[in-house]
This record gives structure tokens, C-alpha cells and sequence, in this order.
């Protein structure tokens, strides 16, 4: 495939750095709905805190024309791979028995949504990674691809992949299409 | 921006989860040394204040006129695109400017950071504390104790592009033949500063 691996260059930003006042309030709801997404609550706001003052630190040097959100979202990739790989060392399952208890808080506030979060944290870590990129990040494959170090197209299959499973197990335990 | 998609929605975040991140990341940014610039905005008589801080003192104060973004853009440029709205580091600040607009404080007891004024402008700006509350100085005046006489005009530069006006009293600079003179919060906020320190 000759997709592209990384297009980190769109024009999301021209020209001298705006201030990280900017970044930190463009930005941040949608980065701590992605680390939410993908790793439950109180996780999430280690990774939230983390990500954004590794941003902070690494700013001054960011290249003109970087897609910021794709940056974020790659910084708390990283951080969202330590929280996973620490969970893993610990004996609880996650990606091998996916149909168990999730092992990270659901997201939600107690609405209707915490079962979906369940399972969202249930899926295999690259679907879950690929379809928050894309569905809470907005990201277009080609970024999830340059962070995840696949091709586009298997970005693109993991997040479908990983929303056919949600959907197929939505339907099963409610008996009912979403 | 994201594509709303029934099986996948986005997780709900409140106002108050991310205020408290950001309070957090505030204190981890200063106690990291990576909080270059904090910055503040202020009511007062003469209208909203820009009030920004680095590590060093108070680098620079703004009038508000027209919204905060192109001042934040100036400093992100000159000084470092590290800034984040932080009051705390502009307590001290904020509290001196109140009492003295409530007529309550003659002199400002403030680390500054003069770094955004260089050359001549810079020796104008240090000298503008030399004149005394509730007093006024000509252009002229100040073009001689800067040690040079004849750059009338160039103290006028140095007062209009003073980073720290009112806090650098560049409003006690008037014309030699006691009209007030230009000023950079317009000739308004000139004339309620000097009235404020004449009636205290």
C-alpha cells in the first residue's frame, strides 16, 4: 500500500506560534474526551495533565504548519500506552478476554453511555486507539496512521473493526440495533 | 469537527473537570520553569488591564481596548509562546494597582521586567519612576534627565510604547506648555489617572 505513513503538515497553522492559553483552550475538551474515551476517568486525567504539559515543554520548537490536535493527540497516544502496558503487567484482563469487565472506568457520568464505555475499553487496544482518533478526535486516518505507525487503510480497518464490535455486542446484550 | 456517529459518541466532560485540569496544569507549568508567561486581566477606572508576568517581574501591562489576542500574540513572539492564564503570579500586581486606584498607594513595590524595551526607550522608561505621584514632568524635561535633550520626540516614542504604563508612570509625561499630550490608553485614561493623584 502507498499510503501515507505521516502527513503531519496540514495547514492547521501558519506562521508564529499563537500563545498556549490558545492551545490549552481549543484543544483541551477534545483531548480529555479522547483520554477519556480511551482510558476511563481517573486515568484520563493523569494522561490529560501529562500530555498537555509535555506539549508545554516541547512548544517552543514545534515545526511551522503542524496539525495541532494530531500533535495532542499523538503526545497522549504515548501516555495512553504506558497507562495500558501498566494495566497489563498487572493481572487484570483486557485485550484477551474481551468480553469481561472492563479494567478502566467508563467515561460516562452515569447516563446511559457508561455500558458503551464498558465495552469501548474492552475492545483490542489499536481498534479502541484508532476509533476514538477518529470518532472523538475527528482525526482523518492518515493521522491516526502516522500515530499508531500504521497505513491508513489499517487505521481505517481498525476502527471499523473495533465499531462492528460494538455494534454487534450493543445488539446481542439489548436485543436491539443502536 | 467530529463526526457524530451513533455507536461511538463522545464521552461528556463538564466546565468544571477541565477548570480543574487547567489549575493543575498551571502548577505543574510553574513548578516545572515551563510557565514563562502568566498573564491576568484587570477592571479598573481606566477599563480592562492586561497584566503579564514572567519569572522575572512584571513584564508588561495593556490596555484592553481591543481584546487580549493581539497583545498575547506580541508577547508569545517577543518573550515565549509558554503563557498561560495564570493570576496567581500577578497577585501582588493586582493588589497594588487596586489600592492605587482607590487613591491607597503612591509608588509600586513590584519586581519589573523591562525586557521588552531596549536602547534609549529602556533609559526613558527607567527614568519615568523618578517623577513623583501626583506630579508631572514635559517630554523636554525628561529628554534632559535621560541624558539627552534634544530627543523630545523620542521620549514621546518611549511613552507611547512603554510596556508597563501605569505601573511606569509614562502618564506624568505632558507637553511644555501643560496640555496633556498623547497617551498610550488615550487621552481619557491620562487625564483620570492624573486626577486620581492630584485629589489624593
Amino acid at each position: 500500500m502507498a499510503a501515507p505513513r505521516r502527513e503531519r503538515r496540514s495547514p492547521a497553522r501558519a506562521g508564529p506560534l499563537p500563545p498556549f492559553e490558545h492551545i490549552v483552550v481549543v484543544h483541551g475538551p477534545t483531548v480529555l474526551r479522547v483520554c477519556r474515551a480511551l482510558l476511563g476517568r481517573v486515568d484520563a486525567d493523569d494522561a490529560w495533565s501529562e500530555t498537555f504539559l509535555s506539549a508545554l515543554r516541547a512548544y517552543p520548537d514545534l515545526a511551522p504548519g503542524t496539525n495541532l490536535e494530531a500533535w495532542l493527540v499523538t503526545i497522549a497516544h504515548r501516555k495512553a500506552i504506558d497507562v495500558h502496558r501498566a494495566h497489563r503487567r498487572n493481572p487484570i484482563p483486557t485485550d484477551t478476554l474481551p468480553d469481561r469487565a472492563a479494567t478502566t472506568a467508563p467515561p460516562g457520568d452515569g447516563d446511559g453511555d457508561d455500558e458503551l464505555w464498558t465495552r469501548v475499553a474492552a475492545l483490542p487496544f489499536m481498534q479502541r486507539a484508532a476509533l476514538v482518533y477518529h470518532y472523538v478526535g475527528g482525526l482523518p486516518y492518515t493521522e491516526i496512521a502516522g500515530i499508531l505507525g500504521n497505513s491508513a487503510a489499517a487505521a481505517r480497518r481498525a476502527a471499523a473493526d473495533g465499531r462492528a464490535a460494538l455494534r454487534r455486542r450493543y445488539s446481542v446484550d439489548t436485543g436491539s440495533a443502536p | 469537527m467530529t463526526t457524530p456517529d451513533p455507536v461511538v459518541p463522545a464521552p461528556p466532560i463538564s466546565s468544571g473537570d477541565l477548570a480543574w485540569l487547567r489549575e493543575r496544569l498551571i502548577l505543574d507549568a510553574d513548578s516545572a520553569g515551563l510557565l514563562d508567561v502568566a498573564y491576568r486581566t484587570l477592571d479598573t477606572p481606566v477599563g480592562a488591564l492586561l497584566l503579564a508576568a514572567t519569572t522575572e517581574g512584571l513584564v508588561r501591562v495593556a490596555y484592553l481596548t481591543d481584546g487580549p489576542d493581539d497583545i498575547l500574540a506580541d508577547l508569545a513572539e517577543r518573550v515565549s509562546p509558554r503563557i498561560l492564564e495564570a493570576p496567581h503570579r500577578l497577585d501582588a500586581a493586582a493588589t497594588q494597582l487596586d489600592e492605587y486606584f482607590r487613591g491607597r498607594r503612591v509608588t509600586f513595590d513590584l519586581a519589573l521586567d523591562l525586557r521588552l524595551t531596549t536602547g534609549f526607550r529602556r533609559d526613558v522608561i527607567a527614568h519615568l519612576p523618578d517623577i513623583e505621584y501626583g506630579h508631572t514632568a514635559s517630554y523636554a524635561q525628561v529628554a534632559a534627565s535621560a541624558g539627552s535633550p534634544r530627543a523630545v520626540r523620542a521620549v514621546g516614542t518611549a511613552c507611547a510604547k512603554n510596556p508597563l504604563p501605569v505601573v511606569v508612570p509614562c502618564h506624568r509625561v505632558v507637553r511644555s506648555d501643560g496640555s496633556i499630550g498623547q497617551y498610550v490608553g488615550g487621552i481619557d485614561a491620562k487625564r483620570i489617572l492624573l486626577d486620581l493623584e492630584t485629589v489624593a
